[in-house]
């Protein structure tokens, strides 16, 4: 079995903020980790590993020369190969070009049984790129899966969240899914892992390695353009309550009767 | 997306199976046949000498005249005999924008036993309404909602096309955009038609740290999710007269690979936070799972439920289905309170569309005041009691 990790590396949300005097992302100073939902990505690839012994994991993620360290992390943890798929003509990609690209580079690493990814990641959010990757490569595919176990050698069975509760579908490989931290607790570093991850040559792919064009990917092969980028508004309208407790009670009380809030 | 075989140009030698590393090619009496399992590699257009395979058109600009799209679409979420309110509200907004753009808002519904559901979307100004009722569309799959969406808007081309950013529509529209090779834009805050005549979506990035405004210029439709509640329903005075369509479909469309086993609902105490009107939640401030009954009894006084911070449900305060974040439930009620909860970007983008944002914290430094309408720094052990016996009290209860 091959399974291939998505993995992405992102600035640690909460610090990330715009220059109002150039209206840019200051990234100085913010760390970057790896998004935290594909730490269960990586766990859920891994937990396969771990019950059939033929598997091999292959953490895959694109992004400048630095995002080498998640693989590295990835490597530390198990994953058994890793590549970077890495190259100026793939900045500014939108969810479209992404998946694009991720799509080329699994090909190139066919044959792939499952595809796993993070349910989303935290500095989009937009959770697009793994429905959008498995519908290139023409794969069913699950999202925001809370538990899987195999029914045979080519079928999943997998436990989807939903807004209301649960389903529960049969999903034939090869597919994609995307995982919640349901999946299980990611596990750390092993010794043995991390001094295999030292001597690892992570291969760099770029557009002539996917065999894609530079016009395909990246901000050219988006579709979606990003025209503004701004702070969101702060409440300016706040009312901060003063006085005793039994004061700020009755305040509260009065402005939420004249807020017309329902159940009061 | 398969590559296209040319039955002209095909001959029908079989070169191409050998050059397939999956199997997915057989060749029929006529010409070469692509299954399911085609991956895209293209090793198949190389191997062909008669130059009778091709790829699909994939990553470049306009290749066809836009101006053939016309209309605003929503799709229309059906949940178990009911239309989902994100769809209300997503009509509210589309039909703002059909307005703007002097063109028609139009609904699309997909599920099995729908009779009658028209009447609802007229009222809210859907001229045409698309049904397409199917047993296999009784239960979500990403594969066949896709597949009919797909089909829908090939035939009719509508130019924007609008979805609930619900977990069914976060998960098969991209489906639907990468199928018709478009962009999408997903939980957008705000909506709106440009100068140019563009669909203007704006959403949050970076955990509600920053907003972005974004456009997809060169392809159609233009798609956006817009998760629930964060725009209003508004109801016509007066239905539109309005007309149904009922496509006739391939029954190809109704294929799935994915075979469902089971649909279960939520049980459990969080089940109807996203829902309520009036949501009460507790962080790590309220220090003892026991503690959290004075939130109950506060909610369920306002008709209301009870919410949680990722922090207290790590703590194992509260129930994971309590969550309100990021990382859990997007929420927004009439009234939230927000007890106890000292207010992280990922608790905030998670309420901060909620009408009247009520904080209580003892640290006056806490971020949650930087969101709220109505600030209380106060010990929550004195303020909490004291709000739920000023209610009685003003309901005439003994207290």
């Amino acid at each position: 079995m091959h399974i291939v990790v998505c993995l992405k590396q992102v600035p640690e949300s909460q610090n990330v903020r715009i220059d109002p005097k150039t209206n840019t992302l200051i990234r100085q100073g913010v760390a970057s980790v790896l998004n935290p939902f594909d730490y269960f990505a990586l766990e859920a690839a891994l937990t396969i590993k771990d019950e059939r012994l033929d598997t091999k994991v292959t953490a895959i993620t694109m992004g400048p020369p630095q995002a080498k360290e998640v693989l590295m992390d990835a490597l530390s943890r198990g994953a058994d190969d890793a590549i970077l798929i890495s190259h100026r003509a793939f900045a500014g990609a939108d969810t479209w070009a992404t998946s694009f690209t991720l799509a080329a580079a699994i090909r190139r690493l066919e044959p792939v049984d499952l595809i796993v990814c993070g349910k989303q990641a935290i500095d989009g959010d937009t959770a697009q790129v793994g429905p959008e990757l498995a519908t290139i490569l023409n794969r069913p595919y699950a999202t925001y899966v809370k538990s899987f176990e195999f029914v045979d050698d080519s079928h999943l069975k997998i436990t989807r969240q939903t807004d209301e509760g649960v389903a529960v579908w049969r999903l034939p490989l090869p597919a994609l899914v995307t995982v919640l931290k349901d999946v299980g607790e990611p596990r750390p570093r092993s010794y043995r892992a991390t001094l295999r991850a030292r001597r690892y040559e992570i291969p760099v792919w770029g557009p002539e390695e996917l065999g894609v064009d530079e016009d395909s990917v990246g901000l050219k092969g988006s579709y979606t353009q990003v025209v503004r980028i701004f702070s969101p508004e702060r409440k300016k309208d706040r009312i901060m309550l003063r006085g005793s407790v039994e004061e700020m009670v009755d305040e509260l009380y009065y402005w939420l009767k004249e807020q017309r809030v329902p159940g009061l | 997306m398969k590559p296209l075989v040319d039955k002209e140009l095909c001959v029908a030698c079989g070169e191409c199976i050998d050059a397939c590393p999956v199997g997915a090619i057989s060749v029929g009496d006529e010409c070469a046949e692509i299954s399911d399992e085609c991956t895209l590699c293209g090793m198949c257009v190389d191997a062909c000498q008669y130059g009778a395979i091709s790829m699909p058109d994939v990553g470049t600009g306009a290749d066809e005249d836009l101006s053939r799209y016309k209309g605003v679409w929503v799709f229309v979420e059906w949940r178990h005999g009911t239309v989902h309110r994100v769809s209300y509200e997503l009509l509210t907004v589309g039909r703002k924008l059909a307005e703007k753009k002097g063109t028609d808002l139009c609904a699309v519904i997909q599920g099995h036993k729908l009779d009658g559901v028209e009447k609802d979307l007229f009222r809210y100004g859907a001229k045409t309404v698309y049904v397409v009722d199917h047993p296999s569309l009784a239960h979500f799959t990403d594969e066949i909602y896709g597949n009919v969406l797909v089909e829908l808007v090939r035939r009719y081309r509508p130019e924007i096309l609008l979805a609930g950013g619900t977990s069914t529509g976060r998960s098969f529209i991209p489906r639907v955009a990468a199928m018709l090779q478009t962009g999408l834009t997903a939980d957008c805050t705000e909506l709106d038609i440009n100068d140019e005549g563009l669909l203007l979506q704006t959403r949050p990035a970076f955990g509600g740290n920053i907003m972005a405004s974004i456009l997809c210029p060169y392809r159609r439709p233009q798609i956006a999710t817009v998760r629930p509640k964060v725009l209003r329903a508004e109801p016509l005075d007066m239905p539109v007269d309005g007309q149904v369509v009922r496509p006739d479909l391939p029954e190809a469309c109704f294929v799935s690979r994915v075979e469902v086993l089971e649909e279960q609902v939520l049980e459990g105490p969080g089940a109807n936070i996203a829902e309520a009107d009036v949501v009460v939640s507790g962080g790590r401030g309220l220090q003892r799972k026991e503690n959290f009954a004075m939130l109950e009894e506060l909610a369920s006084l306002l008709n209301g439920a009870v919410g949680a911070s990722r922090g207290a449900v790590e703590a194992g305060l509260a129930d994971p289905s309590q969550q309100v974040g990021q990382t859990g439930r997007t929420v927004a009620p009439a009234l939230y309170m927000a007890v106890g909860i000292s207010g992280a970007v990922q608790h905030v983008v998670g309420m901060q569309g909620s009408r009247v944002i009520v904080a209580v914290n003892r640290d006056p430094e806490a971020p949650i005041f930087d969101v709220c309408h109505f600030g209380v720094v106060a010990d929550l052990f004195e303020f909490v009691p004291a709000f739920i016996r000023k209610i009685r009290k003003e309901r005439g209860e003994e207290v």
